[in-house]
């Protein structure tokens, strides 16, 4: 009985935690976008419940679907090169060689900047008057770019910001998973007279796959929040181009002086639920490789 | 296993629970301190405005606690204290807000607390009329004008007093690109910044918020300097603090800015000047007012109120507000004030001039009808600049979202 007691004395901390940093605040959200909040009705209370409303104004709205094409694109874009890049950049620093060790740290220093920083210094090197890529552009030969400011390539100028600083974190994780890999297994493979590619298509890729797995999840719950870059580059424009879920989130309950907490937090929910749904397909996956 | 310990146990949990939950939880600002929120945390507790505050206190019987935000933050910061019931006793706020707070109940209107606007220029004073009441009272107000570069104007044989409409400035746009040298700058970005900038051209075309298309020849305009390369594609991106620094560069011949950027043009290195943004077939076109209000949120204390609307109108009074001005580079909203600022540094005349003419975004009735007016433009703007839509079906889409 007693120990008993001591057990779930040891729980509390756990669930009230949860409780207060997860659960309140998700109710709220949810609650938030099921009332027909005006700003008077924010202060004062008696918000009434409107149901689906504000769902429906945001999936009818035609921004909803330009910020969804944006997000899916951005973020599917962003995890493939993140991952591939940080991958081959991985194997290249496994080898060990002089100098590994500090360049591999030096690979961390889009990762220690603070986003700030990073999406400001993106922004001064995509400007279309005065950036230093095109200078660069200029210089070879090609036309300028409006990065930041033509409507077909915002998109792609924050996505390449995102990349590169999503490339240390892919880095690091998949560098420790190929640590993991046993030895003996690339000398038997040597010793089968198996080729680079071979041996890295057969037995590092295979071997690296719940490394992988867990890299990516975490990758896409990152990436699909990914708020701050967009935000100091571009601001989702010009005119609602660059625009995801979460910046559109953002801008519908904070970007305006007469704010619209209920679509807003409607655009959140639909986030996080797109998010749980990739954790649950993780899972389940991560369960029949278990069970395989 | 070791029964003895339990309750040690027991006591460590309990106290991680407590500790979480204080964590979670904002401090509440304690009864007796007297609060004021104002987004100037560009001056510190040793500035000018600081003291001012103190000293309003102390002549009001009270200790204030001051607390700076970020201009963009304190919307929502004073939102969600309200809903708390943990509003500040007195709110300096961005002009354009004020109806909006007005509207949610968090504001008092100024004859309930003691405050007094008539002192004010009529036209500045009008962002915070709403529904026949009167919320706060402007601490000063900033508006936009053209800063030139004497230099760049000199070597492409422009005469700044040449420009009296908008076919002789974009004629002066013409020379000067002719001269080797870079046009205009200004600010379109995606936010209310870009329907601030647009603004003077949209009303100095003669163009009504609530007619969204009738302002097409406003953004044909803008459109057409970024088609010749009188202005540069940055303007779709750039804030107006981006655009004052590609000014400051010296590459430009004009930027359309605040009047608080005085501070930076005197450090610019190269000589300016300053003309008001001309209307569409001349005169001055009326520019949107910045600046912000003192204003007195409602308390559950009558007393409070009444203190705090006693501080506010020591803050606005004219004596303490021609130092507050100064700091902020603004004009002044009390029409006696603004001589003393003028006849201290005649340059000012000009922005004097602008702040005169110039609207609030709010007025007209608009109220909190203007954000969802403002949005729509900001968008537009963007589109037809961009090319993603002509300004006609740009301006006509937007009106049609304006609802």
């Amino acid at each position: 009985m007693r120990s008993r007691l001591a057990g779930w004395a040891f729980l509390l901390p756990l669930v009230a935690y949860l409780a207060v940093c997860y659960a309140y605040p998700l109710f709220t959200n949810v609650d938030l976008s099921i009332r027909g909040y005006t700003v008077r009705s924010f202060v004062h209370g008696g918000a009434p419940l409107v149901g689906f409303d504000n769902y429906v104004t945001v999936f009818s709205d035609p921004t909803f679907r330009t910020a969804l094409v944006n997000t899916v694109l951005f973020t599917l874009i962003s995890l493939f090169c993140q991952y591939t890049i940080g991958l081959a950049a991985a194997l290249f620093f496994a080898r060990g060689f002089r100098l590994s060790a500090t360049l591999r740290a030096l690979f961390l220093v889009p990762w220690l900047l603070p986003l700030i920083v990073s999406a400001s210094t993106w922004a001064w090197l995509l400007n279309s008057e005065s950036g230093l890529v095109n200078a660069v552009l200029k210089g070879v030969g090609l036309d300028p770019v409006n990065w930041l400011t033509s409507p077909d390539w915002s998109l792609v100028a924050v996505t390449i910001a995102n990349i590169w600083i999503g490339i240390p974190f892919n880095l690091v994780v998949l560098y420790s998973g190929l640590q993991n890999i046993p030895r003996e297994v690339y000398e038997a493979s040597a010793l089968d007279g198996a080729s680079g590619w071979q041996t890295f298509w057969h037995v590092t890729f295979p071997l690296l796959r719940p490394v992988s797995a867990i890299t990516l999840l975490l990758g896409l719950v990152y990436t699909l929040k990914v708020f701050d870059i967009i935000w100091i580059m571009t601001k989702g424009g010009p005119s609602g181009s660059s625009t995801t879920l979460a910046t559109w989130a953002y801008e519908l309950g904070f970007g305006n002086m007469l704010p619209r907490f209920g679509p807003s937090a409607a655009v959140g929910n639909v986030l996080i639920l797109i998010a749980v749904v990739a954790g649950l397909l993780y899972i389940r996956t991560q369960r029949r490789q278990e069970l395989a | 296993m070791f029964p003895a310990s339990v309750p040690t146990r027991l006591l460590a949990a309990l106290g991680l629970v407590v500790s979480v939950t204080a964590c979670s939880s904002t401090p509440a600002t304690t009864s007796d301190a007297f609060s004021v929120w104002d987004p100037y945390p560009q001056f510190t507790a040793e500035s000018e405005w600081a003291k001012t505050i103190d000293k309003c206190g102390t002549e009001a019987g009270v200790k204030i606690q001051r607390q700076a935000y970020d201009t963009t933050d304190l919307t929502s910061k004073v939102l969600l204290a309200a809903q708390q019931g943990t509003a500040p006793h007195v709110l300096v706020l961005d002009n354009p807000v004020v109806s909006t707070l007005a509207e949610a109940g968090v504001l008092k209107p100024n004859q309930d607390v003691g405050l007094d606007a008539s002192q004010v220029s009529p036209n500045l004073a009008a962002a915070g009329v709403v529904n026949g009441q009167t919320y706060g009272t402007p601490i000063g107000a900033n508006t936009l004008a053209l800063y030139y570069n004497k230099a760049v104007l000199a070597a492409a044989g422009v005469d700044p007093a040449s420009i009296k409409d908008w076919d002789s400035l974009t004629a002066a746009l013409a020379k000067v690109k002719a001269s080797g040298k870079k046009g205009i700058t200004f600010s379109a970005i995606g936010t209310e910044e870009g329907t601030f900038q647009f603004l003077p051209w949209f009303w100095g075309a003669g163009a009504s918020l609530t007619d969204l298309p009738s302002g097409k020849a406003a953004l044909e305009l803008w459109k057409s300097w970024l088609d010749n390369g009188y202005a540069p594609n940055s303007v779709v991106g750039n804030t107006q603090t981006t655009s004052w620094q590609e000014f400051a560069t010296g590459e430009y011949a004009f930027t359309e800015n605040g009047t608080w950027q005085l501070g930076n043009a005197k450090k610019a290195g190269f000589e300016y000047g300053v003309i008001p943004i001309p209307g569409r077939t001349g005169g001055t076109a009326p520019a949107p007012t910045g600046g912000e209000f003192v204003t007195v949120p409602a308390q559950s204390d009558k007393d409070a109120e009444t203190k705090a609307g006693r501080v506010a109108t020591c803050l606005t009074a004219p004596d303490k507000v021609l130092a507050s001005d100064t700091a902020l580079t603004y004009i002044s909203a009390v029409p006696s004030v603004q001589q003393q600022q003028v006849s201290a540094q005649p340059e000012l005349a000009v922005w004097v001039e602008a702040v005169k003419n110039a609207k609030g975004r709010t007025g007209d009735d608009l109220g909190t009808k203007y954000p969802k007016i403002s949005q729509p433009l900001w968008g537009a703007v963007q589109a037809a600049l961009t090319g993603a839509k002509t300004p006609e079906a740009a301006l006509r889409d937007a009106q049609a979202s304006a609802k």
